[in-house]
């Protein structure tokens, strides 16, 4: 691929990119599987269809992708499966779409999940970040919209808000192709365990309720040591979330990683 | 599953414990430790938030009082410009494939002796629908799609929902329909699924029966076509564009008050209840990438939707050559099927032709004009072309079809409610099957055709009755 590139967009072809090949629909066995997550109008379309060689239609509006959606690239000679999520702003699962995302995250258990994120109203995407951290640690952050924030004046501290989280994040204008060369790298590292998150992941529990959260995660940690997650579900349960509850008593916990199936379809 | 069950028992314990309002506390802390996060990693130095001619713009779009006016300048600006442009375009591809390509195929065929049945079959059945379905639908979708689209880029749809949204509230319905039904616009297939938005399912139900009182793809071209052919006939040649884009427009309003009608009946009788509350976000607006979004709106939605067409108008055709051909005590079976609904569309302001293309069309709404054509073409037998040379064909294009259609038995009124029963009658195949697969239930489904088709046999028949009796 690294031919058709022309001489002067060479600055953006190096050597991630050089053993990109897009896959599309073409889904076949796959090494990886990554999981696109975010708020509603961020981009996420965008960036699958950057990863994936897709068009799948994008619109500048929420709710525009309401099931997931799968692609697949090659990297390195490795097939990375890719599921463009629906947007939500939580994963409460208060509605389908929501269900739909934090089913996916929680029991299909993906190699990596790429949170995009809106650069220009960082705060509310990192509310869904870090409720996702609590899922799973192999997250990879996508700063989207660099080139809007810039327009706005404003300024992202990409290599901060990396240190402050503990996880890979790189700064994309997916429209352009901004970005894509770091954004691989980074989806390749933490797929093949190079990059391995070590720092603990912000702390959401309220001091009230460390003493049960503790309690309870410690009885989750005994009863099944492969949960990735066990003070998430531990709060969870203590909310009386009834899908956590059903998924612990028919131990889609610590099975194999399931395909999740899509709502009412 | 005996750990869970020991696990599940503990968390119960502990539950009690815990101070009333911890889900609170839990949200909180997450939307605290964001915000922290942001304002040590995010610098504002130009001063915060939107671009000012966007909050200028927002303010216009968005106005209480201006809101609604510059939607319906927006969508009749995009409809006029549809109805000018397509126009030309439109009459030339019918000229190249109706009327020069039709008769070379056919005398070639035959020439080379291949069955008359078999040719009449494949070129004046399946060919010739084909042909209609192109000429007729390409030059608006090819202008109309990407108009629409460059709207939906430039994140337009969401302040239609905003706009709409206190309408949709008074109702009893989900504010989010507003955004459903503007999805609607596009595909009422796509429309019904993009439903999924809605969390409670009774204003979810709502949402999806009526979906479909949302213009989509399949009848734009058709209320178009009409409104050109024969409301736009009615004004001077100036204002003709002018007045055909303003009954399109207005038939699409009249769309929207279906929808908001019905789900007011259906709030207080089939699905009770109150309307619950949401935050609807609105986007930036971002320059749409024209060169991506002409591609998008032409290879995914034009060619889609043609191809659609083309494939439902083959056997269509097929179908229709069939009826129109096979006799049965000395009519053809199309004889028979249009004179017996003749007195039903003549009630409705319609007529029997045009009944029978909404049967043969049933798969696909986008061609009941092709079918309409072909009917009439058929049963009345070749159309004696008035016009003069070939070279201004493609200008007298709308009088071959008026000529053709008032020579059927067309009047205005014919139009009228042929446009308010192309709205208002059960949703094309694709939908149902979308609409029984979201909410598993046949009793719906058939809800969600029986309503719009009610409805419209009301509204054509009681404007058929008024408009004869003005007419005297």
């Amino acid at each position: 691929m690294s031919s058709s590139c022309a001489p002067t967009a060479c600055e953006n072809c190096g050597s991630a990119r050089a053993d990109l090949r897009r896959l599309g629909l073409r889904l076949g066995r796959w090494d990886y599987s990554v999981a696109l997550a975010g708020n509603p109008n961020v981009g996420k379309s965008t960036v699958f269809n950057l990863l994936t060689g897709l068009r799948q239609h994008t619109g500048n509006w929420p709710g525009k992708t309401v099931s997931r959606a799968e692609g697949a690239f090659d990297l390195d000679g490795k097939r990375y499966k890719i599921t463009d999520l629906p947007g939500t702003y939580s994963l409460l699962g208060a509605s389908p779409d929501e269900e739909v995302a934090r089913d996916f995250l929680l029991f299909s258990r993906p190699d990596v999940t790429l949170v995009v994120a809106d650069a220009t109203c960082l705060e509310r995407n990192l509310a869904l970040l870090l409720q996702i951290m609590q899922i799973t640690g192999r997250v990879v952050l996508c700063l989207n919209l660099m080139d809007e924030a810039r327009a706005h004046g404003i300024d992202v501290d990409v290599r901060g808000l990396a240190r402050d989280l503990g996880i890979p994040a790189v700064g994309t204008a997916a429209r352009r192709g901004e970005g894509l060369d770091e954004l691989l790298a980074a989806i390749r590292d933490v797929a093949t365990g190079v990059f391995v998150r070590e720092a603990a992941p912000p702390e959401i529990t309220p001091e009230a309720l460390r003493g049960p959260v503790g309690e309870l995660a410690d009885q989750l940690r005994a009863a099944y040591p492969l949960m990735e997650n066990p003070a998430w579900v531990a709060l969870r349960l203590l909310e009386g979330d009834g899908r956590v509850i059903a998924g612990l008593e028919q131990g889609e916990f610590d099975g194999p990683a399931m395909e999740t199936k899509e709502v009412n379809g | 599953m005996n750990r869970s069950q020991e696990i599940l028992r503990h968390a119960e314990a502990l539950r009690w414990k815990l101070p009333p309002n911890f889900q609170d506390e839990v949200a909180g802390r997450v939307s605290r430790e964001a915000s922290e996060l942001a304002a040590r990693r995010v610098h504002r130095p130009g001063g915060s938030g939107r671009l000012a001619w966007q909050r200028r713009l927002d303010l216009i779009l968005t106005g209480r009082w201006t809101g609604i006016p510059a939607m319906a300048l927006l969508f009749a600006t995009v409809l006029w410009l549809t109805i000018e442009g397509a126009n030309v375009p439109s009459g030339m591809l019918a000229n190249l494939l109706v009327d020069t390509w039709h008769p070379w195929l056919k005398s070639t065929a035959l020439a080379v002796g291949v069955w008359p049945w078999l040719a009449g079959l494949a070129i004046d059945g399946m060919y010739l629908s084909a042909a209609w379905v192109i000429s007729v639908m390409l030059p608006p979708m090819a202008i109309f799609f990407p108009a629409f689209t460059l709207l939906e880029d430039f994140g337009y749809l969401p302040r239609v929902a905003f706009n709409l949204d206190r309408l949709f509230q008074k109702v009893g319905a989900h504010g989010k329909q507003a955004l459903t039904m503007t999805m609607g616009l596009g595909c009422n297939a796509a429309g019904v699924v993009a439903t999924r938005i809605i969390d409670s399912p009774r204003e979810r139900l709502i949402a999806i029966i009526t979906n479909n009182f949302s213009l989509c793809n399949g009848r734009w071209p058709t209320q178009i076509l009409l409104a050109t052919v024969f409301v736009g006939a009615l004004a001077p040649p100036a204002v003709a564009g002018l007045v055909a884009a303003s009954s399109v427009f207005a038939v699409a309003v009249l769309g929207f008050a279906f929808a908001l009608g019905s789900s007011w009946l259906l709030s207080r009788t089939l699905l009770k209840g109150e309307s619950s509350s949401f935050s609807l976000e609105l986007p930036p607006y971002r320059p749409p990438n024209l060169l991506r979004t002409l591609y998008t709106s032409l290879i995914d939605r034009t060619m889609f939707v043609l191809w659609r067409a083309v494939v439902f108008a083959i056997p269509a055709g097929a179908a229709i050559w069939l009826i129109a051909n096979i006799d049965a005590g000395g009519h053809s079976i199309a004889w028979w099927m249009v004179t017996g609904l003749d007195p039903l569309a003549w009630v409705m302001g319609l007529t029997g032709v045009i009944l029978v293309a909404y049967i043969v069309a049933i798969p696909a709404n986008e061609i009941v004009v092709p079918t309409i054509l072909m009917l009439t073409a058929l049963l009345a037998g070749p159309i004696a072309p008035d016009a003069p040379a070939a070279g201004v064909m493609f200008e007298t294009e709308e009088h071959i079809l008026h000529g053709m259609l008032t020579a059927a038995g067309w009047t205005t009124l014919t139009a009228v409610c042929l446009m308010l029963f192309s709205l208002l009658h059960n949703p094309c195949s694709t939908t149902l099957y979308t609409i029984y697969k979201e909410t598993g239930s046949w009793f719906w489904t058939m809800v969600s055709a029986a309503l719009p088709l009610a409805l419209g046999f009301v509204a054509c028949t009681s404007v058929a009755f008024i408009w004869r009796a003005l007419a005297g």
